[in-house]
């Protein structure tokens, strides 16, 4: 699919600005501009097919659809619309607050508070331009199974009591008119949302390709190796740790995970680092503390942490 | 008339309340304008994604951010 613009940009560097291949600045600026360009294309279609095909999905019909289902089924389902649902505050939390109102399960409704940051529509664009399909699925999978079992297991303990607002039930569905669209709307929904989402990422893309070109044309391979390669035991919690300040940018630190997993670090820990960056975030935190009394929230990240510390383990092992 | 702007502080919630300004101010109507951003008070209105537009109580948008062209158009309807 790009081989036509790598070609392009191997005759711009060595051809037209005549570095020599050996070299690090060429080989630091030829992933510059490659890797730059690549990602926004494909971060770009990849927004854009997630929001045109959410203009299809009723918010109320979902929840009378989840409304029935019966526990475990209902984790299921949460935490695949998770993925379909964007993460920002205005929508995760009215969406929260109104499952809790339809008398879902709190349990269900974490699985999607879980799957929904997890399993955005930028972490797989990101995911899928840099490592492919297959990470990307066996990503996605994972997520999913992190937030059904994590919904699961916050739903056992029965934490009702933890909700701060007071939820008044509501019977019934859909008194709110649903505006209907039709498909030029729908494209321009879209399109308007790609770029507002672009428009707040672009910048971190830019740097942390550029960081990760530093990367790749300047530091030795057995640098890296030495230092995030090995299979100590502490380096998935360490990655986990490290990913959970790091939420507003995990568009730039997905191009540094790419490079330092080319140059030997264990794919397991850059897995877990990339999701607890997604999915453990501060900010998040800070506005659930609104809604949730902070025992629920600390045993919300102990649970999603210990998932992704897991799944890195597993992954150590497997890859 | 009475408008309500539901949001929980983010920048498209800033952004409707500005264009309902705007809004009102072109059609030359008379309202009261007012941004709620209680999540008590927006749960009442049992809206699933903010912000929403509530015009005397009844809701007529969520989840989009208008222009000002698009809530004038529902405000005289």
């Amino acid at each position: 699919m790009f081989s036509y613009w790598e070609k392009f940009v191997d005759y711009l560097v060595y051809n037209l600005m005549g570095l020599d291949k050996t070299e690090h600045l060429a080989q630091a600026l030829h992933f510059f501009i490659f890797d730059t360009i690549k990602i926004f294309i494909l971060l770009i279609g990849i927004i854009f097919v997630v929001s045109y095909l959410r203009t299809w999905f009723n918010l109320e019909k979902v929840r009378a659809y989840l409304q029935g289902k019966s526990e475990f089924t209902g984790n299921i389902l949460a935490s695949i619309f998770g993925i379909i649902t964007p993460f920002c505050t205005c929508s995760a939390i009215p969406l929260f607050l109104g499952f809790l109102q339809a008398r879902i399960p709190l349990g269900v409704t974490f699985s999607f508070l879980i799957s929904a940051p997890l399993n955005n529509e930028i972490a797989i664009a990101m995911l899928f331009s840099l490592f492919g399909w297959k990470i990307t699925a066996i990503y996605i999978g994972f997520g999913l199974l992190v937030s059904i079992i994590g919904g699961f297991v916050i739903g056992k303990m029965k934490m009702e009591k933890y909700i701060l607002l007071d939820i008044q039930p509501i019977d019934g569905c859909c008194e709110n008119p649903s505006i209907t669209m039709n498909n030029k709307e729908r494209v321009k929904e879209a399109f308007s949302y790609t770029m507002d989402i672009f428009k707040k990422i672009y910048l971190y893309v830019v740097l942390g390709v550029a960081v990760g070109a530093f990367i790749h044309g300047y530091i030795p391979t057995d640098f890296i190796a030495k230092y995030t390669g090995g299979d100590a035991w502490y380096a998935v919690p360490l990655s986990v740790v490290l990913g959970i300040p790091m939420y507003a940018s995990a568009a730039g630190v997905m191009p540094l995970v790419e490079v330092l997993t080319s140059k030997g670090m264990l794919l397991g820990s850059a897995l877990s680092f990339m999701m607890a960056v997604t999915a453990l975030s501060l900010p998040e935190a800070m506005i659930l503390k609104r809604l949730l009394h902070t025992k629920l929230i600390a045993t919300f990240f102990l649970i999603i942490g210990s998932g992704i510390i897991i799944i890195g383990y597993i992954f150590n092992t497997i890859l | 008339m009475k408008i309500e702007i539901l949001g929980t502080g983010c920048s498209k919630c800033k952004a409707l309340f500005e264009n309902t300004k705007t809004a009102v101010a072109n059609e030359k109507l008379f309202a009261q304008i007012e941004k709620v951003e209680d999540m008590q008070k927006i749960m009442e209105y049992s809206v699933m994604s903010t912000p929403a537009l509530v015009v005397d109580g009844v809701v007529k948008s969520t989840g989009k951010l208008l222009t000002a062209q698009e809530i004038a158009t529902l405000l005289k309807s």
